[in-house]
């Protein structure tokens, strides 16, 4: 796998750390990860928000196969999770049992280790859920 | 102006590994293991857990508590024995994830089990200094210990934060007392995986002496006894050494005043986090006016010994983040002998 350019990763640290996403002021729309334009208006303009710290499970898939920065964790579930903002986002679940895994599920967003590269490689943290 | 702790939190992972799954795998007797050091199971973090996400979700849950802005918080140090850099500190990555600001001063310390303590120490030294409002204090670990060592029976994880302050106290500090000597029962020298320790030496120059000198010096400083007490916490290395120290000072090792903090024998030690974690889960259930004493322990060797005074405040924050002994006994997952192999990188691979 090519390296992570850490630089890249030092940008997302505001939304892989405290989930920092954009609401536009005007029509309220919450975007996750942040825009820098909205669709279809050039000139909106933002505030940030931080996301809620919870949601539920709307669709999920087992990865049993991991690419290999995840090989240690497999099987692992893959989610796509709605937060209680009205805002999806996709996030491995973590702390479970993949056959416990359901559809509705409530979940609750934790801080953890997302992967490196290497053992000599700088460590990329971000977010993952747990059920509640 | 009473200084002290206006939040607490505790993280504990969800994985577990029994005494005799260990021991079946080194030819152990399990039994006596678990007689002669009062440990029965112990954490294991998961593969995506580690010092740092350990302390952000412990901090995080000091912050509910607290309640306060966190941009206010002036310093933060997190106290352990397996900062995932050996160059990189893990602090700046907690102050950036619960939102700390850029005006910070931030440290990794390291003294073996008491790095956390002297991270509490500090914090609250600060604040009393009148230098910050706030300041951070936490003890974390994902602890060593060498396949069939006996460090392997007890080495876990955890993690405790206390957030240091003035305003709304709910423990202030009353009296603090340090002690150290240059006893050398237990190292890891630079690029070693697992410590190395001096075997039966550890217990009674060093893990002892160093508790009781400090212990006593904290007595005479504030005149006080042990039965003026409600709560007492010590550094947990296995479920005996505690119990013993508190019964050498004097303290009841029979109810709820030792019991509540005294967490090894299904924790194992979080090294680091041991004392801290303890302290956690007194406060969790303490009463407004209930006094706790508290003395750490690290190798190499030293104590940092804590008189605290619960105040009224206390009552309306517990129960606004996870409480520590339902994190202990709840939602448990046992792991075999190759899982935590394979968890705690000790299964040799090509890479």
């Amino acid at each position: 796998m090519a390296q992570t350019l850490t630089g890249r990763v030092w940008r997302e640290q505001p939304q892989r750390y405290r989930m920092i996403a954009n609401k536009d002021t005007e029509t309220g729309e919450i975007y996750f990860p942040p825009r820098l334009v909205a669709p279809g208006n050039l000139d909106a303009t933002f505030e940030e928000v931080q996301l809620s710290g919870s949601g539920k499970v709307v669709t999920f898939t087992i990865i049993r196969v991991a690419p290999t920065p995840y090989a240690d964790l497999a099987p692992y579930a893959l989610a796509v999770v709605e937060t209680e903002d009205g805002v999806r986002l996709t996030c491995q679940l973590t702390d479970l049992d993949v056959d416990d895994v359901k559809i509705g599920m409530p979940v609750q967003f934790e801080f953890r280790k997302l992967y490196d590269d290497n053992e000599a490689s700088v460590i990329y943290y971000g977010y993952k859920a747990v059920q509640v | 102006m009473s200084v002290g702790i206006v939040g607490w939190g505790c993280k504990l992972p969800r994985n577990r590994i029994k005494l005799e799954t260990i021991a079946e795998v080194w030819g152990a007797d399990a039994p006596s293991y678990k007689k002669g050091l009062l440990l029965y199971e112990k954490s294991v973090p998961g593969p995506d857990e580690d010092v740092i996400t350990l302390s952000v979700i412990a901090a995080r849950r000091a912050l509910m508590r607290a309640g306060i802005d966190p941009e206010k918080i002036g310093a933060l140090y997190i106290g352990s024995e397996s900062h995932p850099y050996a160059v990189k500190p893990s602090g700046t990555t907690v102050a950036e994830a619960i939102g700390a600001g850029h005006d910070t001063h931030c440290a990794d310390f390291e003294f073996a089990c008491k790095a956390g303590s002297q991270a509490m120490y500090v914090a609250h030294s600060l604040v009393k200094a009148g230098e910050m409002d706030y300041a951070v204090g936490i003890g974390a670990d994902t602890s060593q210990g060498a396949p069939g060592d006996a460090l392997e029976y007890s080495a876990s994880a955890g993690a405790a934060a206390f957030i240091m302050g003035k305003d709304k106290v709910v423990a202030t500090v009353d009296f603090t007392h340090s002690w150290m000597s240059d006893t050398p029962d237990f190292w890891r020298r630079e690029y070693e995986h697992y410590p190395q320790h001096a075997g039966r030496f550890t217990g009674e120059p060093a893990f002892f002496r160093t508790t009781m000198g400090c212990a006593n010096a904290l007595l005479e400083k504030s005149g006080m006894k042990p039965e003026d007490f409600d709560y007492c916490v010590f550094h947990q290395p296995n479920g005996k050494f505690p119990q013993r120290a508190a019964k050498m000072l004097g303290f009841d090792v029979t109810g709820d005043g030792f019991k509540t903090g005294w967490l090894t024998p299904w924790l194992g030690n979080t090294y680091s986090g041991a004392s801290p974690i303890g302290l956690s889960a007194i406060l969790d259930v303490a009463k407004p006016g209930d006094k706790i004493f508290m003395v750490s322990y690290g190798s190499g060797a030293g104590s940092d010994g804590f008189i605290f005074t619960v105040t009224d405040e206390i009552t309306a924050l517990q129960d606004k983040a996870p409480h520590t002994r339902p994190q202990l006994d709840e939602d448990k997952h046992y792991l075999s002998y190759g899982q935590y192999a394979k968890f705690r990188h000790k299964i040799l691979r090509n890479s």
